[in-house]
Protein backbone atom coordinates (compact mmCIF):
# COMPACT_ATOMS: atom_id res chain seq x y z
CA UNK A 1 0.00 0.00 0.00
CA UNK A 2 1.64 3.93 -1.20
CA UNK A 3 1.25 6.21 1.65
CA UNK A 4 -1.40 8.07 1.53
CA UNK A 5 -1.83 11.81 3.14
CA UNK A 6 -4.48 11.46 5.48
CA UNK A 7 -4.23 7.92 6.41
CA UNK A 8 -2.41 5.55 8.70
CA UNK A 9 0.58 3.81 7.86
CA UNK A 10 -0.71 -0.16 8.16
CA UNK A 11 1.66 -1.51 5.46
CA UNK A 12 4.60 -1.73 8.31
CA UNK A 13 2.13 -3.40 11.02
CA UNK A 14 0.58 -5.85 8.64
CA UNK A 15 4.20 -7.15 7.70
CA UNK A 16 5.05 -7.69 11.81
CA UNK A 17 1.69 -8.82 12.31
CA UNK A 18 2.25 -11.33 9.91
CA UNK A 19 5.72 -12.10 10.97
CA UNK A 20 4.54 -12.66 14.93
CA UNK A 21 3.03 -15.50 13.25
CA UNK A 22 5.56 -16.88 11.63
CA UNK A 23 8.37 -16.61 14.20
CA UNK A 24 6.30 -17.76 16.65
CA UNK A 25 5.72 -20.62 14.91
CA UNK A 26 9.59 -21.05 13.97
CA UNK A 27 10.44 -20.18 17.85
CA UNK A 28 8.25 -22.65 19.39
CA UNK A 29 9.24 -25.06 16.86
CA UNK A 30 12.65 -25.20 17.79
CA UNK A 31 11.35 -25.06 21.12
CA UNK A 32 9.89 -28.28 21.05
CA UNK A 33 12.75 -30.05 19.41
CA UNK A 34 14.93 -28.80 22.15
CA UNK A 35 12.78 -30.47 24.49
CA UNK A 36 12.81 -33.32 22.55
CA UNK A 37 16.46 -33.82 22.61
CA UNK A 38 16.68 -33.02 26.04
CA UNK A 39 14.62 -36.69 26.29
CA UNK A 40 15.87 -38.05 23.28
CA UNK A 41 19.95 -36.91 23.59
CA UNK A 42 20.61 -38.87 20.03
CA UNK A 43 18.21 -36.34 18.21
CA UNK A 44 21.00 -34.09 17.41
CA UNK A 45 22.06 -36.72 14.88
CA UNK A 46 25.97 -35.72 16.20
CA UNK A 47 26.02 -32.82 14.60
CA UNK A 48 27.23 -29.60 16.14
CA UNK A 49 24.51 -26.83 14.21
CA UNK A 50 21.62 -29.49 15.64
CA UNK A 51 23.34 -29.47 19.16
CA UNK A 52 21.43 -28.54 22.25
CA UNK A 53 23.78 -25.55 23.56
CA UNK A 54 23.65 -23.95 19.77
CA UNK A 55 19.64 -25.01 19.05
CA UNK A 56 18.54 -23.12 22.43
CA UNK A 57 19.63 -19.86 22.32
CA UNK A 58 18.08 -19.85 18.82
CA UNK A 59 14.59 -20.98 20.75
CA UNK A 60 15.24 -18.02 23.12
CA UNK A 61 16.00 -15.47 20.38
CA UNK A 62 13.29 -16.60 18.00
CA UNK A 63 10.65 -16.64 20.82
CA UNK A 64 12.16 -13.23 22.85
CA UNK A 65 13.33 -10.75 19.87
CA UNK A 66 11.60 -12.56 16.87
CA UNK A 67 8.00 -13.40 17.83
CA UNK A 68 7.79 -10.60 20.84
CA UNK A 69 9.90 -8.23 18.90
CA UNK A 70 7.51 -8.62 15.80
CA UNK A 71 4.48 -8.35 18.28
CA UNK A 72 5.62 -4.80 20.05
CA UNK A 73 6.56 -3.20 16.86
CA UNK A 74 3.11 -4.44 15.03
CA UNK A 75 1.30 -2.69 18.32
CA UNK A 76 3.40 -0.12 19.30
CA UNK A 77 3.42 1.58 16.11
CA UNK A 78 -0.62 0.47 15.58
CA UNK A 79 -1.09 2.68 19.06
CA UNK A 80 0.90 5.46 18.99
CA UNK A 81 -0.50 6.03 15.64
CA UNK A 82 -4.64 5.32 16.88
CA UNK A 83 -3.89 7.25 20.06
CA UNK A 84 -2.25 10.37 18.52
CA UNK A 85 -4.46 10.80 15.30
CA UNK A 86 -1.41 11.11 12.64
CA UNK A 87 0.72 8.44 10.45
CA UNK A 88 3.78 7.19 11.33
CA UNK A 89 6.67 10.01 11.28
CA UNK A 90 8.08 8.61 7.62
CA UNK A 91 7.19 5.38 6.10
CA UNK A 92 10.45 4.92 4.62
CA UNK A 93 12.04 4.58 8.33
CA UNK A 94 9.51 2.21 9.19
CA UNK A 95 10.24 0.00 5.79
CA UNK A 96 13.48 0.10 7.12
CA UNK A 97 12.69 -0.93 10.78
CA UNK A 98 10.64 -3.97 9.27
CA UNK A 99 13.46 -5.08 6.77
CA UNK A 100 16.30 -4.10 9.38
CA UNK A 101 14.78 -6.47 12.14
CA UNK A 102 14.08 -9.06 10.18
CA UNK A 103 17.86 -9.21 8.81
CA UNK A 104 18.71 -9.08 12.69
CA UNK A 105 16.64 -12.31 13.20
CA UNK A 106 18.00 -13.96 9.83
CA UNK A 107 21.42 -13.37 10.98
CA UNK A 108 20.55 -14.82 14.65
CA UNK A 109 19.28 -17.76 12.68
CA UNK A 110 22.46 -18.61 10.80
CA UNK A 111 25.18 -17.87 13.06
CA UNK A 112 23.34 -19.22 16.25
CA UNK A 113 23.26 -23.05 14.56
CA UNK A 114 27.08 -22.20 13.67
CA UNK A 115 28.30 -21.81 17.41
CA UNK A 116 29.33 -17.67 16.82
CA UNK A 117 27.94 -16.62 19.92
CA UNK A 118 29.32 -13.94 22.43
CA UNK A 119 28.42 -16.57 25.49
CA UNK A 120 25.71 -13.97 26.86
CA UNK A 121 21.94 -15.46 27.60
CA UNK A 122 19.80 -13.14 25.58
CA UNK A 123 22.63 -11.52 24.33
CA UNK A 124 24.61 -13.92 22.48
CA UNK A 125 24.56 -12.47 18.68
CA UNK A 126 28.04 -11.09 17.68
CA UNK A 127 29.18 -8.02 17.19
CA UNK A 128 28.35 -6.81 13.67
CA UNK A 129 24.54 -8.25 14.35
CA UNK A 130 24.47 -5.65 17.80
CA UNK A 131 25.56 -2.63 15.73
CA UNK A 132 23.02 -3.80 13.31
CA UNK A 133 20.02 -3.90 15.97
CA UNK A 134 21.60 -0.79 17.46
CA UNK A 135 20.89 1.17 14.30
CA UNK A 136 17.35 -0.50 13.76
CA UNK A 137 16.87 0.64 17.58
CA UNK A 138 17.71 4.26 16.80
CA UNK A 139 15.49 4.42 13.88
CA UNK A 140 12.41 2.77 15.78
CA UNK A 141 13.09 5.47 18.28
CA UNK A 142 13.66 8.40 15.68
CA UNK A 143 9.65 6.63 14.22
CA UNK A 144 7.89 6.56 17.66
CA UNK A 145 9.11 9.67 19.97
CA UNK A 146 8.58 11.43 15.99
CA UNK A 147 5.73 9.93 15.61
CA UNK A 148 4.44 11.25 19.36
CA UNK A 149 6.06 14.78 18.76
CA UNK A 150 4.01 15.66 15.72
CA UNK A 151 0.68 13.57 17.53
CA UNK A 152 -2.54 16.05 16.99
CA UNK A 153 -4.05 15.50 20.42
CA UNK A 154 -2.46 16.76 23.71
CA UNK A 155 -2.31 14.16 25.97
CA UNK A 156 0.09 11.11 24.94
CA UNK A 157 -1.97 8.12 26.17
CA UNK A 158 -0.29 5.79 28.79
CA UNK A 159 0.45 2.99 26.90
CA UNK A 160 2.35 5.11 24.91
CA UNK A 161 4.49 5.88 27.99
CA UNK A 162 5.44 2.03 28.46
CA UNK A 163 6.49 1.63 24.63
CA UNK A 164 8.40 4.69 25.22
CA UNK A 165 9.90 3.49 28.76
CA UNK A 166 10.62 0.38 26.69
CA UNK A 167 12.67 1.84 23.63
CA UNK A 168 14.67 3.82 25.68
CA UNK A 169 15.57 1.14 27.99
CA UNK A 170 16.26 -1.54 25.89
CA UNK A 171 18.89 0.56 23.74
CA UNK A 172 20.61 1.58 26.68
CA UNK A 173 20.75 -1.90 28.16
CA UNK A 174 21.56 -3.36 24.34
CA UNK A 175 24.85 -0.90 24.34
CA UNK A 176 25.89 -1.47 27.78
CA UNK A 177 26.13 -5.18 27.86
CA UNK A 178 27.32 -5.73 24.25
CA UNK A 179 30.28 -3.47 24.84
CA UNK A 180 33.23 -5.71 23.82
CA UNK A 181 36.68 -5.56 21.80
CA UNK A 182 36.18 -7.32 18.19
CA UNK A 183 38.90 -9.78 17.44
CA UNK A 184 37.78 -10.66 14.11
CA UNK A 185 33.83 -10.45 12.44
CA UNK A 186 32.83 -13.39 14.45
CA UNK A 187 34.95 -13.15 17.77
CA UNK A 188 34.69 -10.54 20.29
CA UNK A 189 35.54 -10.20 24.08
CA UNK A 190 33.74 -8.30 26.73
CA UNK A 191 35.01 -5.46 28.22
CA UNK A 192 33.79 -6.59 31.43
CA UNK A 193 35.08 -9.80 33.72
CA UNK A 194 34.83 -11.57 36.57
CA UNK A 195 31.97 -10.58 39.01
CA UNK A 196 31.63 -7.23 37.12
CA UNK A 197 30.47 -9.01 34.17
CA UNK A 198 28.05 -11.20 35.93
CA UNK A 199 26.30 -8.35 37.31
CA UNK A 200 25.84 -6.10 33.71
CA UNK A 201 25.27 -9.50 32.75
CA UNK A 202 21.95 -9.89 34.79
CA UNK A 203 21.42 -6.12 35.26
CA UNK A 204 20.97 -6.58 31.18
CA UNK A 205 19.14 -10.02 31.71
CA UNK A 206 16.78 -9.29 34.37
CA UNK A 207 15.88 -5.98 32.68
CA UNK A 208 15.26 -7.53 29.31
CA UNK A 209 12.36 -9.34 31.28
CA UNK A 210 11.78 -6.20 32.94
CA UNK A 211 11.43 -3.74 29.57
CA UNK A 212 10.92 -5.82 26.58
CA UNK A 213 8.97 -8.66 28.05
CA UNK A 214 6.76 -6.24 31.01
CA UNK A 215 6.57 -2.80 30.43
CA UNK A 216 6.11 -2.84 26.36
CA UNK A 217 3.50 -5.97 26.65
CA UNK A 218 1.73 -3.38 29.58
CA UNK A 219 1.44 -1.31 26.90
CA UNK A 220 -0.08 -3.70 24.61
CA UNK A 221 -2.38 -4.54 27.51
CA UNK A 222 -3.61 -0.72 28.37
CA UNK A 223 -4.82 -0.31 24.21
CA UNK A 224 -6.16 -3.86 23.79
CA UNK A 225 -7.82 -4.87 26.71
CA UNK A 226 -9.98 -1.51 26.79
CA UNK A 227 -10.25 -2.02 23.05
CA UNK A 228 -11.18 -5.47 23.41
CA UNK A 229 -13.58 -5.13 25.95
CA UNK A 230 -15.17 -1.76 25.01
CA UNK A 231 -14.71 0.07 28.09
CA UNK A 232 -12.28 2.79 29.21
CA UNK A 233 -9.24 1.67 31.62
CA UNK A 234 -10.35 0.69 35.05
CA UNK A 235 -8.70 3.31 36.56
CA UNK A 236 -6.23 5.79 34.86
CA UNK A 237 -4.51 7.18 37.85
CA UNK A 238 -3.72 3.47 38.89
CA UNK A 239 -2.22 3.24 35.61
CA UNK A 240 -0.04 5.93 35.73
CA UNK A 241 0.88 5.14 39.44
CA UNK A 242 1.94 1.89 37.36
CA UNK A 243 3.96 2.91 35.20
CA UNK A 244 6.08 5.25 37.60
CA UNK A 245 6.32 2.69 40.34
CA UNK A 246 7.42 0.07 37.47
CA UNK A 247 9.93 2.07 36.13
CA UNK A 248 11.64 2.95 39.60
CA UNK A 249 11.75 -0.76 40.94
CA UNK A 250 12.82 -3.00 37.91
CA UNK A 251 16.08 -1.98 37.00
CA UNK A 252 17.54 -2.95 40.60
CA UNK A 253 15.97 -6.24 40.80
CA UNK A 254 18.94 -7.91 38.80
CA UNK A 255 21.03 -9.14 41.45
CA UNK A 256 18.29 -11.96 42.46
CA UNK A 257 19.87 -13.86 39.49
CA UNK A 258 23.02 -14.13 41.32
CA UNK A 259 21.93 -15.06 44.51
CA UNK A 260 25.19 -17.41 46.71
CA UNK A 261 27.50 -16.23 43.79
CA UNK A 262 30.89 -14.18 43.81
CA UNK A 263 28.70 -11.02 43.97
CA UNK A 264 28.89 -8.84 47.22
CA UNK A 265 26.43 -10.14 49.29
CA UNK A 266 24.63 -6.95 49.84
CA UNK A 267 24.12 -6.52 46.55
CA UNK A 268 22.17 -9.78 46.56
CA UNK A 269 19.91 -8.60 49.20
CA UNK A 270 19.44 -5.48 47.28
CA UNK A 271 18.18 -8.08 44.56
CA UNK A 272 15.69 -9.54 46.68
CA UNK A 273 14.72 -6.70 48.16
CA UNK A 274 13.85 -4.83 45.14
CA UNK A 275 12.33 -7.83 43.53
CA UNK A 276 9.73 -7.79 46.66
CA UNK A 277 8.61 -4.57 46.39
CA UNK A 278 7.63 -5.38 42.25
CA UNK A 279 4.92 -7.43 43.58
CA UNK A 280 2.80 -4.12 44.24
CA UNK A 281 2.86 -2.28 40.88
CA UNK A 282 2.79 -5.59 39.31
CA UNK A 283 -0.69 -6.66 40.67
CA UNK A 284 -1.90 -3.23 40.72
CA UNK A 285 -1.27 -3.21 36.87
CA UNK A 286 -2.66 -6.83 36.68
CA UNK A 287 -6.13 -5.95 38.89
CA UNK A 288 -5.90 -2.85 37.03
CA UNK A 289 -6.28 -4.62 33.50
CA UNK A 290 -8.81 -7.40 34.74
CA UNK A 291 -11.21 -4.85 36.40
CA UNK A 292 -11.44 -3.65 32.85
CA UNK A 293 -14.09 -5.94 32.67
CA UNK A 294 -16.33 -4.70 35.51
CA UNK A 295 -19.78 -5.20 33.81
CA UNK A 296 -19.10 -6.83 31.14
CA UNK A 297 -17.63 -9.96 32.67
CA UNK A 298 -20.08 -12.10 30.10
CA UNK A 299 -18.25 -10.67 27.24
CA UNK A 300 -15.48 -13.81 28.60
CA UNK A 301 -18.74 -16.11 27.63
CA UNK A 302 -18.29 -15.83 23.75
CA UNK A 303 -15.08 -13.79 23.15
CA UNK A 304 -11.80 -16.36 22.82
CA UNK A 305 -10.02 -12.74 22.26
CA UNK A 306 -10.93 -10.95 25.60
CA UNK A 307 -10.11 -15.12 27.18
CA UNK A 308 -6.46 -14.08 25.81
CA UNK A 309 -6.02 -11.17 27.03
CA UNK A 310 -7.55 -11.97 30.88
CA UNK A 311 -6.06 -14.81 30.85
CA UNK A 312 -2.85 -13.64 30.18
CA UNK A 313 -3.13 -11.02 32.87
CA UNK A 314 -3.87 -13.94 35.31
CA UNK A 315 -0.30 -15.66 34.40
CA UNK A 316 1.52 -12.18 34.83
CA UNK A 317 -0.05 -11.92 38.01
CA UNK A 318 0.97 -15.88 38.80
CA UNK A 319 4.54 -15.06 37.53
CA UNK A 320 5.13 -12.05 39.03
CA UNK A 321 4.17 -13.74 42.45
CA UNK A 322 6.53 -16.40 41.79
CA UNK A 323 9.30 -14.27 40.40
CA UNK A 324 9.73 -12.40 43.72
CA UNK A 325 9.20 -15.50 45.76
CA UNK A 326 11.90 -17.20 44.04
CA UNK A 327 14.15 -14.40 44.61
CA UNK A 328 14.07 -14.46 48.20
CA UNK A 329 17.38 -16.15 49.12
CA UNK A 330 15.98 -19.68 51.14
CA UNK A 331 13.60 -20.13 48.17
CA UNK A 332 16.17 -19.42 45.54
CA UNK A 333 18.72 -21.92 47.53
CA UNK A 334 16.02 -24.94 46.72
CA UNK A 335 14.88 -23.36 42.78
CA UNK A 336 18.10 -21.70 40.93
CA UNK A 337 19.49 -24.07 38.53
CA UNK A 338 16.77 -26.32 38.89
CA UNK A 339 13.84 -26.79 35.74
CA UNK A 340 11.54 -24.95 38.48
CA UNK A 341 13.01 -21.70 36.63
CA UNK A 342 12.15 -23.27 33.53
CA UNK A 343 8.82 -23.64 34.66
CA UNK A 344 8.45 -20.05 35.78
CA UNK A 345 10.28 -18.45 32.62
CA UNK A 346 7.15 -20.16 30.76
CA UNK A 347 4.52 -19.40 32.96
CA UNK A 348 5.51 -15.31 31.98
CA UNK A 349 6.83 -16.24 28.26
CA UNK A 350 3.47 -18.45 27.04
CA UNK A 351 0.76 -17.29 29.76
CA UNK A 352 1.68 -13.90 29.68
CA UNK A 353 3.97 -12.32 26.94
CA UNK A 354 2.49 -15.09 24.35
CA UNK A 355 -1.50 -14.76 25.46
CA UNK A 356 -1.09 -10.77 24.89
CA UNK A 357 0.64 -10.94 22.25
CA UNK A 358 -1.45 -13.09 20.93
CA UNK A 359 -4.69 -11.92 22.09
CA UNK A 360 -3.83 -8.50 20.28
CA UNK A 361 -2.80 -9.62 16.99
CA UNK A 362 -6.47 -11.34 16.69
CA UNK A 363 -8.20 -7.92 18.11
CA UNK A 364 -5.80 -5.97 15.72
CA UNK A 365 -5.36 -8.05 12.40
CA UNK A 366 -9.32 -7.44 11.57
CA UNK A 367 -9.45 -3.63 12.13
CA UNK A 368 -6.55 -3.62 9.85
CA UNK A 369 -8.06 -5.58 6.96
CA UNK A 370 -11.03 -3.79 7.11
CA UNK A 371 -12.75 -6.65 8.25
CA UNK A 372 -15.49 -7.15 10.52
CA UNK A 373 -13.93 -9.99 12.60
CA UNK A 374 -11.26 -12.51 11.95
CA UNK A 375 -11.79 -15.88 9.35
CA UNK A 376 -13.23 -17.90 12.13
CA UNK A 377 -13.33 -17.58 16.12
CA UNK A 378 -14.35 -20.88 16.85
CA UNK A 379 -10.53 -21.30 15.54
CA UNK A 380 -9.37 -18.87 17.83
CA UNK A 381 -11.28 -20.63 20.89
CA UNK A 382 -9.54 -23.57 19.33
CA UNK A 383 -6.20 -21.60 20.27
CA UNK A 384 -6.95 -20.86 22.84
CA UNK A 385 -7.69 -23.88 24.90
CA UNK A 386 -4.77 -26.00 23.36
CA UNK A 387 -2.78 -22.80 24.29
CA UNK A 388 -4.08 -22.75 27.67
CA UNK A 389 -3.66 -27.04 28.47
CA UNK A 390 -0.24 -27.12 26.52
CA UNK A 391 1.08 -24.07 28.70
CA UNK A 392 -0.27 -25.98 32.27
CA UNK A 393 0.87 -28.95 31.50
CA UNK A 394 4.37 -27.75 30.48
CA UNK A 395 4.70 -25.40 33.83
CA UNK A 396 3.10 -28.05 36.28
CA UNK A 397 5.42 -30.96 34.86
CA UNK A 398 8.35 -28.46 35.34
CA UNK A 399 7.49 -27.25 38.63
CA UNK A 400 7.26 -30.85 39.42
CA UNK A 401 10.98 -31.81 37.94
CA UNK A 402 12.34 -28.12 39.41
CA UNK A 403 11.33 -29.33 43.04
CA UNK A 404 12.18 -32.79 42.43
CA UNK A 405 15.80 -31.46 41.44
CA UNK A 406 16.20 -28.81 44.26
CA UNK A 407 15.55 -31.39 47.53
CA UNK A 408 17.61 -34.01 45.30
CA UNK A 409 20.63 -31.93 45.29
CA UNK A 410 20.31 -30.94 48.51
CA UNK A 411 19.66 -33.81 50.37
CA UNK A 412 22.62 -35.28 52.79
CA UNK A 413 23.48 -37.56 54.96
CA UNK A 414 23.18 -36.49 58.65
CA UNK A 415 25.69 -39.38 59.67
CA UNK A 416 28.68 -37.94 57.71
CA UNK A 417 27.43 -34.78 55.60
CA UNK A 418 27.88 -36.68 52.22
CA UNK A 419 25.26 -36.24 49.14
CA UNK A 420 22.84 -38.95 49.53
CA UNK A 421 22.31 -38.86 45.58
CA UNK A 422 24.21 -38.47 42.18
CA UNK A 423 23.23 -36.03 39.87
CA UNK A 424 22.52 -38.30 37.30
CA UNK A 425 19.70 -39.84 39.60
CA UNK A 426 18.23 -36.72 40.36
CA UNK A 427 18.38 -36.37 36.12
CA UNK A 428 16.70 -40.03 36.07
CA UNK A 429 13.83 -38.63 38.81
CA UNK A 430 13.15 -36.36 36.22
CA UNK A 431 13.21 -37.50 33.15
CA UNK A 432 9.11 -38.87 33.01
CA UNK A 433 8.54 -35.03 33.20
CA UNK A 434 10.81 -33.77 30.09
CA UNK A 435 8.45 -35.96 28.18
CA UNK A 436 5.27 -34.36 29.57
CA UNK A 437 7.18 -31.20 28.74
CA UNK A 438 7.79 -31.93 25.25
CA UNK A 439 4.15 -33.12 24.78
CA UNK A 440 2.86 -29.21 26.51
CA UNK A 441 5.11 -28.20 24.34
CA UNK A 442 3.79 -30.16 21.33
CA UNK A 443 -0.04 -28.86 22.37
CA UNK A 444 0.92 -24.96 22.47
CA UNK A 445 2.64 -25.61 18.77
CA UNK A 446 -0.13 -26.81 17.50
CA UNK A 447 -2.16 -23.66 18.94
CA UNK A 448 0.36 -21.62 17.01
CA UNK A 449 -0.34 -23.52 13.72
CA UNK A 450 -4.15 -23.19 14.12
CA UNK A 451 -3.28 -19.31 14.37
CA UNK A 452 -1.73 -19.40 11.13
CA UNK A 453 -4.50 -20.94 9.12
CA UNK A 454 -6.86 -18.64 10.74
CA UNK A 455 -4.31 -15.73 10.09
CA UNK A 456 -3.50 -17.28 6.60
CA UNK A 457 -7.60 -17.34 5.64
CA UNK A 458 -8.47 -13.79 6.95
CA UNK A 459 -6.00 -12.56 4.63
CA UNK A 460 -7.70 -14.39 1.89
CA UNK A 461 -10.79 -13.11 2.92
CA UNK A 462 -9.48 -8.97 3.06
CA UNK A 463 -7.67 -9.27 -0.23
CA UNK A 464 -9.69 -6.90 -1.66
CA UNK A 465 -10.42 -4.21 1.42
CA UNK A 466 -7.11 -2.97 2.57
CA UNK A 467 -7.93 0.54 1.65
CA UNK A 468 -6.03 3.28 3.38
CA UNK A 469 -7.80 3.98 6.78
CA UNK A 470 -8.46 7.26 7.52
CA UNK A 471 -7.26 9.52 10.33
CA UNK A 472 -9.27 10.57 13.33
CA UNK A 473 -9.44 13.83 13.73
CA UNK A 474 -7.21 16.44 15.55
CA UNK A 475 -9.38 16.25 18.63
CA UNK A 476 -11.66 13.53 19.53
CA UNK A 477 -13.32 15.48 21.94
CA UNK A 478 -14.63 17.50 19.52
CA UNK A 479 -15.90 14.78 16.83
CA UNK A 480 -17.72 13.13 19.57
CA UNK A 481 -19.69 16.57 20.17
CA UNK B 1 23.69 9.69 54.72
CA UNK B 2 22.99 11.63 51.24
CA UNK B 3 22.03 8.22 49.54
CA UNK B 4 19.72 7.89 52.45
CA UNK B 5 18.34 11.37 51.66
CA UNK B 6 17.90 11.08 47.94
CA UNK B 7 15.91 8.19 48.98
CA UNK B 8 13.80 9.48 50.96
CA UNK B 9 12.99 12.29 48.76
CA UNK B 10 12.09 10.51 46.02
CA UNK B 11 9.44 8.08 47.63
CA UNK B 12 8.01 11.54 48.81
CA UNK B 13 8.12 12.94 45.67
CA UNK B 14 6.00 9.39 44.54
CA UNK B 15 4.13 10.27 47.25
CA UNK B 16 3.13 13.71 46.59
CA UNK B 17 2.76 12.76 43.10
CA UNK B 18 0.11 10.21 44.00
CA UNK B 19 -1.90 13.02 46.26
CA UNK B 20 -1.30 15.32 43.29
CA UNK B 21 -3.25 12.73 40.24
CA UNK B 22 -5.99 12.02 42.79
CA UNK B 23 -7.16 15.77 43.24
CA UNK B 24 -10.65 15.59 41.83
CA UNK B 25 -10.30 18.96 39.60
CA UNK B 26 -7.88 16.30 37.45
CA UNK B 27 -11.03 13.68 37.06
CA UNK B 28 -12.64 14.73 33.81
CA UNK B 29 -9.16 15.28 31.80
CA UNK B 30 -7.97 11.89 32.96
CA UNK B 31 -11.45 10.52 32.43
CA UNK B 32 -11.22 11.88 28.86
CA UNK B 33 -7.76 10.51 28.60
CA UNK B 34 -9.04 7.04 29.52
CA UNK B 35 -11.51 7.11 26.41
CA UNK B 36 -8.46 7.03 24.19
CA UNK B 37 -8.14 3.68 22.98
CA UNK B 38 -11.69 3.63 21.86
CA UNK B 39 -11.81 6.66 20.08
CA UNK B 40 -11.82 5.16 16.37
CA UNK B 41 -14.85 2.90 17.20
CA UNK B 42 -16.73 5.79 18.28
CA UNK B 43 -16.06 7.80 15.54
CA UNK B 44 -17.04 4.36 13.64
CA UNK B 45 -20.45 4.57 15.17
CA UNK B 46 -20.96 7.67 14.51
Amino acid sequence: MVGVEGSYNDKVIRQFAVMTVVWGVVGMLVGVIIAAQLYWPGLDFDLPWLSYGRLRPLHTNAVIFAFGGSALFATSLYTVQRTCHVRLLSDKLASFIFWGWQLVIVAAAITLPLGLTQGKEYAELEWPIDILITIVWVAYAVLFFGTIAKRKVKHIYVANWFYGAYIITIALLHVVNNLAIPAGWFKSYSIYSGSVDAMVQWWYGHNAVGFFLTTAFLGMMYYFVPKQAGRPIYSYRLSIVHFWALIAVYMWAGPHHLQYTALPDWAQSLGMVFSLVLLAPSWGGAINGILTLSGVWYKLRTDPILKFLIVSLSFYMMSTFEGPMMSIKTVNSLSHYTDWTIGHVHSGALGWVAMISIGSIYAMLPRLLNLPKMYSIKLIDTHFWLHTIGLVVYIASMWIAGVTQGLMWRATDPENGTLVYSFVEALNATKPYYLFRLGGGLIVLSGMLVMGWNVFKTFRLAAASTAPQPLLPPDAADARA
Amino acid sequence: MVPGLITAALLLIFVVGCIWLWLPRHKPALDEAAQMPLDDDREEQA
